[in-house]
């Protein structure tokens, strides 16, 4: 175990996650002819990432804010561990939950280690223990020491949005509210921290609420994908293999995209799927035939056996060890037959 | 070489002599380093310590006004007219004019002096202040609160440290004003390096006095303007970091 797999492992075993549940809730805008948010209901359990996804003016946004109270909403309720939102300080509830935006929002006048334990102070920590959690912090996100005395304009960009969940992190939030967190990022960085965040949840476990408009970032970041509609509607609410297989209707089947087949295939592993033992009976030899690892999601797998006459191919493991062969017709199986329900989601 | 017209009544500057006085004064030369050296503790140093006093207290008492007005004129945005139309007001009176104007409802007295110079400092810190104040990105405010400061956690532990480059700036140029001024107040209450400026104009003209009292005014404005830049830097070590120093 490395350093900071240890450092994580110690802070999740303190960790906790709490429920967040949407009730009827909408929000109304005055002089607003139509609703911000109309009448939404969801449930995230403890522990599981929720997206929030829609089209730029669904109320994504407006429907996170409402959560921590940036928003007052106007009808219904929020429950987190199941009190209201409501009977809450508005201050105090934010302390509570972490909070990530894209454009960061450092302080620019404060270093990078007053910056992650702004919240640990203010809920008046003592010494010892925040600096002791500004150093977890910074090996949790993988920064060097050193960098806490540095100010934000110093950082990268991918450095400064680490800095950002880290700050979110910083007093222990049983729930998480990111909003575009990585849409600022180039492509490549995104990537790298959208992997690093999973690897994070892994280990943490947190609610997440996690807004974005682009659904291929849903699909990868969550374990729940709630698509929105004009308005704060709630067209579907499931997770991304079912979504992906079972569009709730036309609008969902658009903003999913007509490769959503193809999607879905980037969902599983071939290593997740049941494999043929018997070499395929065909002409390609033991030398001559494709091999990927274990690894390897059925998009990608389809992807080379397009390239090699859609022969089977070759699965082996980590350590280059024969698991089986996979053929075409065994990923059509694996998504035609399968229950999606136990699909398994690789985040 | 004549700094100032001789009065017109007389042949010459006035000047003091107690049978002691070198060729140099005699002649009335541009600058008179003996007579400056020997007149510093009598004539200029009690003048430089009254002009500090005046300017550090019209400053001190400017800003305490001004920053009051600025916080309270943040929250409240309707302020925002009223105020800066009323300083301006108080900031285009001719400055001779306000003291006129003060000393009739006032008196020649001390407090006549500082009114006219707070009054002056109002316009440039209150717009600094507020300027420094508004100028902070809506992300890092949307943070601030979003992390669970309260307004008044932003306020002092965001909002005002930001602003900090903005607001020094603004009293870097209200000192400076304000020394400036200072030397006008003279012409009320003997005060100030003003003081032996207006003396060596009634005396007809006594080079070494005037331009020894002008050239430490404009030494204290250059001193005091390189003080703040200086607090500036040791106050916001990271503005050097933004630019990359």
């Amino acid at each position: 175990m490395t350093k900071t797999e240890t450092a994580a492992a110690q802070a999740g075993s303190r960790m906790s996650a709490a429920p967040l549940e949407f009730r009827n809730v909408s929000k109304h805008y005055p002089g607003s002819a139509t609703p911000a948010i109309k009448d939404l209901s969801f449930t995230v359990p403890a522990g599981e990432v929720c997206v929030l996804v829609g089209p730029s003016g669904c109320g994504k946004t407006t429907a996170m804010r409402l959560v921590n109270r940036m928003i007052d909403l106007t009808g219904g309720d929020i429950l987190i561990d199941g009190a209201s939102i409501a009977d809450r300080q508005p201050a105090q509830l934010r302390r509570e939950i972490g909070y990530v935006i894209q454009q960061i929002g450092l302080f620019p006048h404060v270093n990078i280690l007053n910056n992650i334990t702004m919240v640990p102070r203010l809920l008046g920590w003592d010494r010892k223990r925040i600096a002791q959690r500004g150093a977890e912090l910074l090996e949790l996100i993988g920064l060097p020491q050193e960098m806490g005395s540095r100010f934000p304009s110093q950082l990268s960009g991918g450095q400064r949005q680490r800095v950002g969940v880290a700050r979110a992190l910083a007093a222990d939030p049983p729930l998480m509210l990111m909003d575009e967190p990585f849409g600022a990022i180039d492509p490549i960085n995104r990537e790298r921290l959208q992997n690093e965040f999973l690897r994070l949840q892994g280990e943490l476990r947190k609610t997440v609420v996690f807004v974005t408009h682009d659904i291929d970032e849903a699909i990868k970041m969550g374990d729940r994908i709630a698509i929105l509609r004009d308005g704060g509607e709630l067209v579907q609410f499931d997770t991304p293999e079912r979504i992906l297989a079972e569009p709730a209707d036309e609008f969902v089947a658009q903003f999913v995209g007509a490769d959503r087949g193809l999607k879905r295939m980037a969902l599983t592993t071939v290593g997740e799927i049941e494999l043929d033992q018997t070499p395929p009976a065909d002409t390609a030899s033991a030398t001559d035939r494709e091999t990927v690892s274990s690894t390897t999601t059925l998009r990608d797998a389809l992807s080379i056996m397009m390239a090699d006459s859609l022969r089977p191919l070759r699965v082996v493991d980590a350590d280059g060890g024969d698991l089986g062969y996979v053929s075409i017709e065994l990923i059509n199986q694996a998504i035609h037959h399968r229950p999606t329900g136990d699909m398994a989601v690789s985040v | 070489m004549y700094f100032l017209a001789p009065a017109a009544d007389s042949g010459g500057p006035v000047i003091p002599n107690f049978g002691k006085t070198s060729s140099c004064v005699l002649d009335n030369k541009t600058f008179c380093w003996d007579w400056f050296r020997s007149n510093w503790g009598s004539t200029f140093e009690p003048a430089l310590i009254q002009h500090i006093e005046l300017t550090a207290i019209a400053v001190g008492i400017g800003f305490v006004i001004a920053f009051t007005l600025a916080i309270t004129a943040h929250r409240a945005r309707w302020m925002v007219t009223p105020v800066t139309l009323l300083g301006s007001l108080l900031y285009t009176i001719p400055s001779l004019a306000a003291f006129e104007i003060l000393v009739s409802i006032t008196g020649i007295n001390w407090y006549t002096v500082e009114i006219a110079l707070v009054s002056y400092t109002l316009l440039i810190l209150f717009t600094n202040i507020l300027a420094g104040l508004s100028s902070i990105s809506p992300e890092v405010l949307d943070a601030a609160h979003g992390i669970g400061l309260t307004s008044r956690q932003t306020l002092i532990r965001v909002e005002l440290p930001l602003a900090l480059p903005t607001i020094i700036a603004g009293l870097r140029v209200a000192v400076v004003t304000i020394i400036s001024l200072a030397t006008v107040a003279a012409y009320i209450m003997p005060t100030g390096l003003g003081k032996p400026i207006f003396d060596a104009i009634a005396s007809g003209g006594f080079n070494t006095k005037f331009i020894g009292a002008g050239v430490m005014c404009i030494a204290l404005a250059l001193v005091a303007d390189g003080l703040f830049v200086v607090l500036q830097r040791i106050l916001t070590p990271w503005a050097a970091a933004r630019r990359g120093v």
